[in-house]
Formats: structure tokens, C-alpha cells, sequence
């Protein structure tokens, strides 16, 4: 089951790595969305995947009865995709209102903040 | 902002099942899934199609506070939630409950800044979502 | 003991939704003075209870180490809070005269109050998750007060800073994943033992490289940097100088805090691309900054340089070396946060940061020119200024621990700051301006002098207070740097602090969740 998501995680993050590669700055953040569920991913499965109950301990008792799912990476990701959403949420924005002020989304051509030639870069 | 009569009569209906199933899901979230996150997600879908049916200007004017304002609110309820562990001489952010009507077998109503904190991520979630729908829907 | 140590975060996240309900009047600019000097009040308690009593922890809803999230605090953390403390409350004040009613109003304010918030955070929390969470706070609210305003270089500037600071982001998120995975704890201290018991060191050292490059970009070090130069000569001038001060120094402590507590388990190994990265950064930063040709962009590529210093303290990895990267971080926070206000007032008489627009400076406004001088001279490392113990402690601790080149390096580097400052000071101090005009002071509306002026000056003479009087600063990173090598007190303090209070208050703290 490791070695599965291993290499699902494997596969995601070589998509994102050429969604990233990419100029526009778009194709870009969505490699960056692709890439953090992969993250989540290797959270999730760092903590062990078991195939056995969910972590609820029955009314009355302290401890659950059998062997159950490691409660805490569940906990760990979902704070990941909380933040994460809120994150790329704020980056499309961004992104959007980039494209509005600046027409492009190439990042060639963003050079705005460091115009060419002043620098020699 | 879509004129179509279904659409219209339709999110009447639907934004008050969706921010009375949202109160639902917060207020079930301590023992069972659900809870402020979920449950702001929810409330927020509510607006966002009363949005997209209605227009942002009717929305912002439905919801009376500005979005932000409510999120910020929300910040403050949270953080209130974790400082009222002073009050008990309690470390930062530990549970305070208050079980009303509690009998021997049976724990009555239980109340706790937990809740008041879920509330709290509640209205966080619901403004900051509603923040930016309606921001990027006013710049479409 | 648990609030003293809670209040540098809470009270920033109050004064940030006063601030914002009250963003449309002038209330909202005094609260976030207030509740900066709030801070400063809060971190100064903080700092006493920690020189008095060393490592203090406190655990979070009352759940024990290493099960909840601790916030610890030792001599470092203590003194990062309070320099946080005192740079919030120079900003805010210096903000009253630098941001103007649109940007109050969409919440400028708040924005700044929960960056503090989140600046405290990373540096109190104990949990290397938690951690996590406090540069997410941190970076969302940095990202909007980037963009605050919306202009078209902001716009271009915030694209990359987003963008790089995501994969960074990212990155660290899986270290953490990976880490948790081998050891089975998130608790920093509880992973200080935890990775000694690893089976595979060379996976171990995979992960504290993954650490090293997400921290790195944070810290903008060679060759992760790019997005610095980018952005940061972009935003209101205030907003710079909180960033330059601040934002990069999270990612600097970041990197001491892990490779100091946690990965030191392949010193020879880590700590060498340590030393090459520190090396390499204090050289670029500082070509870069010879390049340009614009008052806030020699400044942001000069961070870069500074932060190699800061770098090569911890690489060296002698207590001398780590005395030097803490008195280094402290001064530098200082002096740049400064220079970058100083940069604000001249735009504001001198109308631009383009060295080649502005000119005169020291004939017409020479008050501004000494303030110039102070921070621009403690930078560079003239004696007896602030700067020159700070370069003279690390190039004692390399040429100690024989590695003399990153010596010779240090010392170069240290002359062509000088070159940059003395460009700077040529170009908008010395030269007559090229339009004619006579910039002066008394241009200014005198409220706002005083509130752009008062911080700068504050500043200045913190500066040449630990010019002049090094022995307590000195004394005060010998002990923190103690702390540091041997973490043996802060272990104690998060752990065993934890169970002797959880056998002390066992049924108190079972009382909470006991209802279920």
C-alpha cells in the first residue's frame, strides 16, 4: 500500500515539476496545487497506512478496543489543505488581478519590479 | 448575476437549507464530523449562489456586516475562546465546560469554549470565503 | 508561567481585529501603536523571566509534551521576541506619517499586527508543525501587505515572492511529513532524542537537506534568493522595513533552531553546505547590490549578504561562531529595519529611491544624513558601532576554527558594503540633486516628522548603545549560545517540566475532556 501511494506521490510531483517548469505563471500555480496534495499524501502515508478502523473511541471507554488509523497525520493534512486552501485561494487572486494590471501572465515579460538593462540582468 | 426565474425562486429556498444545515454542521463538530470549518464552507455556498442568482450588491447588502468584518469578528470570538482559560487559571487555550442541568447519570447540556471556538473558525472561514467570492465576482 | 509566554501571540491577534473594526477612523492606527508597545511590554516580561529562571515551557490546553504543542522559550527565542517587540513598535509608529488612509482601509493595520503575531509564533512555538502553521500565518499576511495598494511593480513583485514562498512552503511541509514518519513525533525537543535513535543517518540527513533548502528560501540564502530582490523594494516603505527587519530573520532562527537542536546528528556534512551556502551568499548579495543603482534595491540585495553572516555563524558550529550569528541576527534586525525607514524619509523629501533622482541630502536635511550614517556605518562594520563586534566575534570564531578563507571572505565582503553605503551616501547625500531642488526636513508637516523621525532615531541609538556598550550584549549571546550547543536545559524544560506538572496537576488536567 506504501509503495503504491510511493509512487503516486512520485507521479504527481513529476507533473507538477513540468506544470512548474512552465512560463506562465498559471500552468504554475496549478503545478504548486498539484505538489502540496502530494505533500498531503506523503504526510498521510508517513504516519503508516493500515487498513483498520477509523480513530473514534467508543462511548464510555478511554482508549479505542482494537487497533485503529494513526489519528495525527489525518490531523496534520487537514490543517495542510485548510491553510493550503487558503493560500492558493489568495495566489489565483492574484494571479487574476496580475493579469488584469499587467496583461501577461508570462513570467518573461513580468519585469516591472526589475526592468531589464539597469542591472545588466 | 444569471436572470433566470428557476435560479431565482430556487436560492430563496436553498440559501436558508444551506446556512441552517451549516449551524447544524457546527454545532455537531465536537463528537461527530462536521464543525466550524465544514460548517463556515457551507454557510458561505448559501451566499455564494445568493451571489451568483441575486448579484453582490444584494448580497452584501443581506448579509448587513461586511464580510471582513465578520471574519475579523470571528478572529476575536476564537481568540476570546482560548484566553477564557485565564479566567479558570488555566493554561492558554485549555477547554472550559460547563454541563447545565448535569444529574449523576446524566451530563445535561454540555457548553464549552471549544464550541466558542468552532464558532469563532466559523465565522473566519464564512467571511474570508465570502471576502474573496465576492471580491472577484465584482471585478468579472 | 503559560501566559507570559502566550502573550506576545495573543495580544498582537487582539490588537489586529481591533485595529481592523476600527480601519476606517484614526483609532485604528493608535491601537496598533498601542498594542505594538503592548508587545514590546509583553516580550520585555518574557526576556526577564528567561534570564532569571532559564528555558521556561508551557503546554498548550493543558495536554502534556510531547502530545501537544508546546511554546518554549529559551535566551534566543526570548530576544527574538523582543526585537520583534521593539521593530513593531518603531514601525507602527513611523506608519502613523508613512501609510495613508487607503490602506488603512483595507486593513493595512491588521495585516501588519498579524504578521507580528505570526513572527512571534514561529519563534516561541516548541513543535515543529506548529512551526508550520506560524510561517502560514506569517506568509499570508506578509502577501497581502505586499500587494497592499495594488500597484503595477507590487503586483509583479508579489507574483514572485508568492509563488517561491509556496514551493518553499511545500517543501518544508513534506520534510515535516518525512521527519514525523521516521521518528514518530512532531515535538522539537522530543525529536532531539528521537532522531539519535534513527536506523538510516542517511535518510535523516536527506530530510535535514530538505529543511535546509525550504528554511533557506525563507532566509533568502544562496542560491534560494531571488524573490528578495524582487519584491522587497516594492511595497510602502514601512512594510519594507518590517519585512527586511523581520521576515527573513524567522527563516534565519528556523535554520539555528533545527540545525541546532535536531540535525546535529552529521555535523561534518550538513554544516560544510552550510558553510559553502553562507560563503556564496555573502558574496552574491553583496555583487548584487553593487549593481544597482536604487536606494531600497542595494539595501534588499545587502540583506541577502547579511544573512550569509548569520549563516556562517551557524555553520561553523563553534560557541564562539554561534555568539556571533546571535549578536549578529540582533544588531542586523535593527540596522536594516532602520535603514529601510531612513530610505522612506528620503523619498518622502528627496521625491525618489533612484539614487540618480535624488541628491543634497547632507547639505539641506544633515539630521537625516547622521541617521543615515549611524545604522549604514554599523552595517558595514565600522568600530565602534554595533556591526563591527557582530563581524569582528565571526571572523575571530573562522579564523579560530581555521577556515580561513570564509575569513578572508567575511572581510571582503564587509569593504564592499562599505563601497555600496558609501554609493548611497554619495549619490542622494553628497551630490548636489540633479532637479535643483533643496530637500529638507521642514518640508515635512511636523507630526509627521516627528513620527517618521522619533523611530529612526530610537533605532540609531539602540544602534550605538550596543556599539558602545558590547560587554552585556556580548555576555548575553555567550549564554544563549550555550544554550544552544547544549539543549539539554530545553529539552528538560519541555519535557521534563511536563511530566513532573502532569504527576502534579494529573486529575486537574484530566478534568477538562473528563465529561466524555
Amino acid at each position: 500500500m506504501e509503495l503504491l501511494v510511493a509512487v503516486m506521490v512520485g507521479v504527481m510531483v513529476a507533473a507538477s515539476v513540468h506544470l512548474m517548469l512552465a512560463r506562465n505563471v498559471l500552468r504554475f500555480i496549478f503545478g504548486l496545487i498539484l505538489i502540496s496534495n502530494a505533500a498531503n499524501l506523503t504526510i498521510f502515508a508517513a504516519g503508516r497506512l493500515t487498513p483498520e478502523r477509523p480513530p473514534l473511541i467508543p462511548e464510555g471507554a478511554d482508549a479505542p478496543a482494537a487497533q485503529v488509523a494513526n489519528a495525527l497525520p489525518q490531523a496534520l493534512v487537514l490543517t495542510a489543505i485548510v491553510i493550503g486552501f487558503g493560500l492558493f485561494a489568495f495566489a489565483l487572486t492574484l494571479v487574476y488581478r496580475t493579469y488584469q494590471t499587467l496583461g501577461t501572465l508570462n513570467s518573461d515579460e513580468m519585469r516591472l519590479a526589475e526592468p531589464r538593462g539597469e542591472d545588466g540582468s | 448575476m444569471m436572470n433566470s426565474v428557476i435560479l431565482n425562486a430556487a436560492t430563496r429556498l436553498l440559501v436558508s437549507l444551506l446556512v441552517l444545515f451549516s449551524i447544524y454542521m457546527l454545532l455537531r463538530g465536537h463528537n461527530l464530523p462536521g464543525g466550524g470549518f465544514i460548517g463556515g464552507l457551507t454557510g458561505a455556498t448559501g451566499f455564494v449562489l445568493y451571489a451568483i442568482a441575486h448579484g453582490t450588491e444584494a448580497t452584501r447588502a443581506a448579509l448587513r456586516v461586511e464580510p471582513q468584518n465578520i471574519a475579523m469578528i470571528g478572529l476575536g470570538v476564537a481568540l476570546a475562546a482560548g484566553v477564557s482559560a485565564a479566567i479558570f487559571g488555566d493554561a492558554f487555550f485549555t477547554g472550559q465546560w460547563l454541563f447545565l442541568g448535569a444529574t449523576e447519570d446524566d451530563k445535561g447540556l454540555p457548553l464549552s469554549s471549544v464550541l466558542v471556538f468552532d464558532i469563532g473558525v466559523y465565522l473566519v472561514v464564512f467571511g474570508s470565503i465570502l471576502t474573496l467570492v465576492l471580491a472577484l465576482e465584482e471585478e468579472v | 508561567m503559560s501566559w507570559t509566554l502566550a502573550s506576545p501571540i495573543i495580544i498582537p491577534f487582539a490588537t489586529a481585529v481591533l485595529a481592523f473594526l476600527f480601519r476606517r477612523g484614526p483609532e485604528g492606527r493608535w491601537l496598533s501603536v498601542i498594542g505594538a508597545a503592548a508587545l514590546l511590554i509583553a516580550s520585555g516580561l518574557l526576556m526577564a523571566e528567561v534570564w532569571a529562571e532559564g528555558v521556561v515551557a508551557a503546554q498548550m490546553g493543558g495536554w502534556a509534551a510531547p502530545f501537544g504543542i508546546t511554546l518554549v522559550a529559551d535566551l534566543l527565542s526570548a530576544v527574538m521576541v523582543v526585537i520583534t517587540g521593539i521593530t513593531g513598535l518603531a514601525v507602527a509608529v513611523y506608519a502613523l506619517a508613512d501609510v495613508d488612509a487607503r490602506k488603512e482601509e483595507l486593513g493595512f493595520h491588521a495585516l501588519f499586527q498579524v504578521l507580528l503575531a505570526g513572527v512571534c509564533g514561529a519563534f516561541l512555538t516548541g513543535d515543529i508543525f506548529n512551526l508550520y502553521v506560524w510561517f502560514e500565518v506569517m506568509l499570508i499576511a506578509s502577501f497581502g501587505l505586499l500587494i497592499l495598494g495594488g500597484r503595477r511593480e507590487q503586483l509583479d513583485g508579489g507574483v514572485k515572492y508568492v509563488t517561491l514562498n509556496l514551493v518553499s512552503t511545500i517543501l518544508f511541509l513534506s520534510a515535516v511529513g518525512l521527519l514525523y514518519g521516521m521518528t514518530g513525533t512532531l515535538n522539537m525537543a522530543d525529536l532531539h532524542g528521537a532522531v539519535q535513535e534513527v536506523d538510516n543517518p542517511g535518510l535523516l540527513v536527506t530530510v535535514a537537506v530538505m529543511f535546509m533548502v525550504a528554511f533557506g528560501v525563507k532566509a533568502a540564502v544562496f542560491p534560494l534568493f531571488f524573490w528578495l530582490p524582487a519584491s522587497y523594494h516594492t511595497p510602502a516603505f514601512s512594510v519594507s522595513a518590517i519585512f527586511a527587519g523581520l521576515l527573513t530573520k524567522v527563516g534565519v532562527y528556523a535554520l539555528v533552531r533545527v540545525f541546532t537542536l535536531i540535525f546535529t546528528t552529521d555535523v561534518a556534512y550538513t554544516h560544510t553546505i552550510l558553510l559553502w551556502v553562507a560563503g556564496l551568499t555573502m558574496i552574491t548579495g553583496v555583487l548584487g547590490a553593487a549593481a544597482m543603482n536604487d536606494f531600497r534595491r542595494i539595501l534588499s540585495f545587502h540583506i541577502v549578504s547579511q544573512i550569509g553572516y548569520m549563516i556562517l555563524g551557524l555553520a561553523l558550529f563553534t560557541p564562539l561562531a554561534i555568539v556571533g550569528a546571535v549578536f549578529y541576527i540582533v544588531h542586523h534586525i535593527i540596522v536594516k529595519a532602520n535603514l529601510f525607514l531612513v530610505a522612506g524619509v528620503a523619498k518622502r523629501i528627496a521625491g525618489s529611491t533612484d539614487l540618480a533622482a535624488i541628491g543634497g541630502l547632507y547639505r539641506t536635511a544633515p539630521l537625516l544624513g547622521l541617521l543615515f550614517l549611524i545604522p549604514a556605518f554599523s552595517l558595514a562594520g565600522f568600530p565602534p558601532l554595533s556591526g563591527f563586534w557582530a563581524k569582528y566575534v565571526l571572523v575571530k570564531a573562522s579564523l579560530d576554527a581555521q577556515s580561513y578563507w570564509i575569513a578572508a571572505v567575511a572581510l571582503v565582503v564587509g569593504l564592499l558594503t562599505i563601497y555600496s553605503m558609501t554609493k548611497i551616501w554619495g549619490a542622494a547625500f553628497w551630490t548636489p540633486h540633479p532637479e535643483g531642488r533643496a530637500p529638507r526636513l521642514t518640508d515635512l508637516p511636523a507630526r509627521d516628522r516627528a513620527a517618521l523621525l522619533v523611530p529612526i532615531a530610537s533605532l540609531a541609538a539602540l544602534t550605538c548603545v550596543i556599539g558602545f556598550y558590547p560587554e552585556p550584549f556580548v555576555v548575553f549571546a555567550e549564554r544563549s549560545a550555550a544554550q544552544l550547543l547544549d539543549p539539554a536545559a530545553y529539552v528538560g524544560a519541555v519535557l521534563g517540566e511536563a511530566s513532573g506538572a502532569a504527576a502534579e496537576a494529573g486529575p486537574g488536567l484530566a478534568e477538562p475532556e473528563g465529561g466524555q
